[in-house]
C-alpha cells in the first residue's frame, strides 16, 4: 500500500533494495518452519540452519575454502583460456575474409557437438586430471565468445569503418578506435553466456572425477547420505553462478559507458536522490 | 585566429564510373577554382554522392581520372575531408575524441578551439548519443575541420535538420569557409541551399552536368533578395521540368560537351539583377 503513498526518495530507495529480498526471504522461513515441524523429513530436504550449520563447520575445518578455492581456480582458467582463445579468432576472422573462408565452416561444424558428449574422449586424452576439467571448461566457453565476438565485428557500421579510412586512421587504429569498441556490447554478450556455461561443464567436470572442488564434496557428500552439504555445494554453485554474472555486468558497466542503455540505468538510479 | 589555409585546384578529366553494366557518372570534366564554393544539386540517383566518393578517393573512377593541385589522384585523396550525411561519429568516443579522431601529435587545444567555434565548447566530454542531430553535425563539421583540409566534400551533410538549424549550420559553414579558405563541394538537394552558399551551381542530371550556374549574389545572401529568389526559382524549374521528360528538353549531351563553356559562365550581378543569359543548358 505504500506505493500510494508518495514515498520519500529514500525510502523508495531503501524498498528497492529490499523488495527483491522479499520472496526468497519468505520461502525461506517456510522451509525452515516445515523442516522444524517434520513435514518435510531431514534426509530429503534439510533444514536451511542445518545448512547453515554445515557450512560453518565446513568453513571452520578449512576443507569449503579449498573446495571452493579449486573449482574458481579451475572454472577462472578455463574461462580464461577459452575466451582468450574465443575472442582472438573472431576478431581474425572478423577483419581477415582469408582467415573466415578457411576457420569458420569448421568452427561451425565443431560448434554443434556438445561438450559434454566429449567427456568420454576427453578422460581418453587427459586421464582424470586437472586438464580434463579446465579443457571442458575451455571448449563450453570458446564458442559463444567466438560467435559473438565475430558478429559484433561484423554488424559494426560500414559507414564507421569508411569514416575511419577517410580521416587517415591506421589499419591497427582502425582495429582499436573502431572495430573493438563497436563489437564491445556483443563481445560481453558473449562473456556472460559464457560464464554462465563454465559453472554447468564445470559441475558436470567435478562430479565424474575429482579429488576436490565442490562437486566433489557433493559427490563425497552422497557417498555418507549428507544431505545438507549436498544442498550446500547446490546453493554454493547458485551464489558463483551469480557472482560471475554481477562481474560481468559490472565490466559492462565498465567498458560501455558511453552505451545509451548503461546511461539510462545511471540517470534511473540517480533520479531517486533528491539532490539531481 | 587560424592561418587561410589555401584551397586546392580540383580538376576532374572524362571522369566517369559504372557499377556492373550501369553507368552512373558520364565523362565528368570540371575545374574548381582554389578556395570557391561549389554546389552540386539533382535528383535523389543522379550520382551527386558517387561523385563526392570518386573526389575523396574512396571509390575508384572507372575511366577518367581527378587532378589535385596538377597531380592525378591515387588513392584516398589527403587534400580531402569528407562530411557525411549521417556525421559518422563514433559513439564510444566523446565528442572531443570525435574531434581529434586521427589526428597527430597534440591535437586537445586545437579540438576544443574547433568545439567553441562550432559552439558546442561545453559539451566536449559528452558522449554523442546525448547530442541532437543539429549538435552532431556541428562536431562532424569540427572534426572535418581539424586537420585544415584544403577540399571540404559536404555530402547532404544538413538534410536531415529542421529549418532552422539548417540556416544556422549554413551561416557556420559560410563563416569558417570564408575564414579558412578551402575548396568546399556542397551537395544538397535543397536548392535556396545551393544559391545560399554556393559560387557555382552544377546541375546533375543522370550522371551529367547539364548545368553550370555561376552565383555572383553578394553575401551574405537574403532569402528575400529577389536576385535570390528567381536564380532559386529558375534552378529549381530546370531541375523539374528535365525530371518531367519535357519535350522541350535538349537530349542529355554527351561526356566530352559537359565541360565548361564560356556561355556558362554567365549568372548574376552583386546587386540581384540578372544578367543577359541565366541558366545556360550546355547543351548541342
Ligand atoms: N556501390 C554501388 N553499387 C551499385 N550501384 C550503386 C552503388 N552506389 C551507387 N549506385 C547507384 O548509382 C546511382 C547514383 O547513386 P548516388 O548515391 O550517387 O546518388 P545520389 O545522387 O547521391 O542520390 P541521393 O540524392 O538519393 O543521395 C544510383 O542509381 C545507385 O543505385
Ligand atoms: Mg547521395
Amino acid at each position: 500500500m505504500t506505493a500510494l503513498l508518495p514515498p520519500s526518495p529514500k525510502r523508495a530507495r531503501l524498498l528497492r533494495v529490499l523488495l527483491p529480498w522479499l520472496v526468497p526471504l519468505l520461502l525461506l522461513t517456510l522451509w525452515q518452519l516445515l523442516a522444524q515441524v517434520g513435514v518435510i523429513p531431514t534426509r530429503i530436504l534439510p533444514a536451511p540452519s542445518a545448512i547453515l550449520q554445515a557450512g560453518i563447520t565446513l568453513a571452520a575445518t578449512g576443507e569449503l575454502w579449498r573446495h571452493l578455492g579449486s573449482s574458481a581456480a579451475r572454472a577462472g582458467t578455463g574461462f580464461l583460456i577459452g575466451a582468450s582463445l574465443g575472442l582472438v579468432f573472431g576478431v581474425l576472422n572478423g577483419i581477415q575474409p582469408k582467415a573466415e573462408v578457411l576457420l569458420d565452416s569448421s568452427f561451425q561444424m565443431l560448434r554443434t557437438i556438445p561438450p559434454l558428449a566429449m567427456i568420454p574422449l576427453v578422460i581418453l586424452w587427459f586421464g582424470i586430471g586437472e586438464q580434463a576439467r579446465i579443457f571442458l571448461v575451455c571448449v563450453g566457453v570458446f564458442f559463444p565468445v567466438y560467435l559473438n565476438t565475430f558478429h559484433g565485428i561484423r554488424g559494426i557500421d560500414p559507414g564507421l569503418l569508411e569514416m575511419g579510412r577517410v580521416y587517415g586512421l591506421k589499419r591497427r587504429e582502425i582495429i582499436s578506435h573502431v572495430i573493438l569498441p563497436g563489437a564491445m556490447p556483443s563481445i560481453l554478450v558473449g562473456i556472460r553466456f559464457a560464464l554462465g556455461i563454465a559453472w554447468i561443464l564445470l559441475i558436470v567436470g567435478e562430479q565424474i572425477a575429482a579429488d576436490s572442488g565442490i562437486g566433489y564434496m557433493a559427490l563425497n557428500a552422497r557417498e555418507f547420505m549428507q544431505t545438507d552439504v549436498i544442498v550446500l555445494s547446490i546453493l554454493l554453485y547458485a551464489l558463483l553462478g551469480k557472482l560471475s554474472d554481477s562481474l560481468a555486468r559490472a565490466l559492462e558497466g565498465r567498458l560501455l559507458p558511453w552505451h545509451p542503455h548503461h546511461r539510462r540505468a545511471a540517470r534511473s538510479s540517480s533520479e531517486l536522490s533528491p539532490a539531481v | 585566429m587560424t592561418i587561410p589555409a589555401v584551397g586546392c585546384h580540383l580538376q576532374t578529366r572524362g571522369l566517369s564510373k559504372s557499377f556492373g553494366s550501369k553507368q552512373v557518372l558520364h565523362a565528368i570534366n570540371l575545374s574548381l577554382e582554389p578556395g570557391s564554393f561549389v554546389a552540386v544539386v539533382g535528383r535523389s540517383g543522379c550520382g551527386k554522392s558517387t561523385l563526392l566518393r570518386l573526389l575523396s578517393g574512396l571509390d575508384p573512377a572507372s575511366t577518367g581520372e581527378v587532378v589535385i593541385n596538377g597531380q592525378p589522384l591515387r588513392g584516398l585523396n589527403r587534400e580531402a575531408r569528407i562530411m557525411f550525411q549521417d556525421g559518422r561519429l563514433l559513439p564510444w568516443k566523446t565528442v572531443l575524441e570525435n574531434v581529434g579522431l586521427g589526428v597527430r601529435g597534440n591535437w586537445r587545444h586545437h579540438a576544443r578551439e574547433l568545439l567553441q567555434e562550432v559552439g558546442l565548447r561545453d559539451r566536449a566530454d559528452d558522449w554523442i548519443s546525448q547530442l541532437s542531430g543539429g549538435q552532431r553535425q556541428r562536431v562532424a563539421l569540427a572534426k572535418a575541420l581539424i586537420t585544415r583540409p584544403r577540399l571540404m566534400l559536404l555530402d547532404e551533410p544538413l538534410g536531415a535538420l529542421d529549418a532552422l538549424t539548417r540556416i544556422e549550420m549554413q551561416q557556420l559553414i559560410e563563416t569558417l569557409w570564408l575564414e579558412q579558405g578551402f575548396t568546399a563541394i556542397l551537395v544538397t538537394h535543397d536548392v535556396e541551399e545551393a544559391v545560399t552558399l554556393a559560387d557555382r551551381v552544377l546541375v546533375l542530371e543522370e550522371g551529367r552536368i547539364a548545368h553550370d550556374v555561376l552565383n555572383d549574389l553578394k553575401r551574405p545572401r537574403r532569402r528575400d533578395d529577389p536576385g535570390f529568389a528567381r536564380l532559386s526559382g529558375e534552378i529549381l524549374d530546370t531541375i523539374l521540368q528535365r525530371g518531367q521528360g519535357n519535350a522541350e528538353s535538349p537530349q542529355h549531351p554527351q561526356g566530352s560537351r559537359t565541360q565548361r563553356s564560356a556561355p556558362a559562365r554567365s549568372g548574376w550581378n552583386g546587386f540581384g539583377a540578372p544578367a543577359a543569359t541565366g541558366i545556360s543548358t550546355l547543351s548541342p
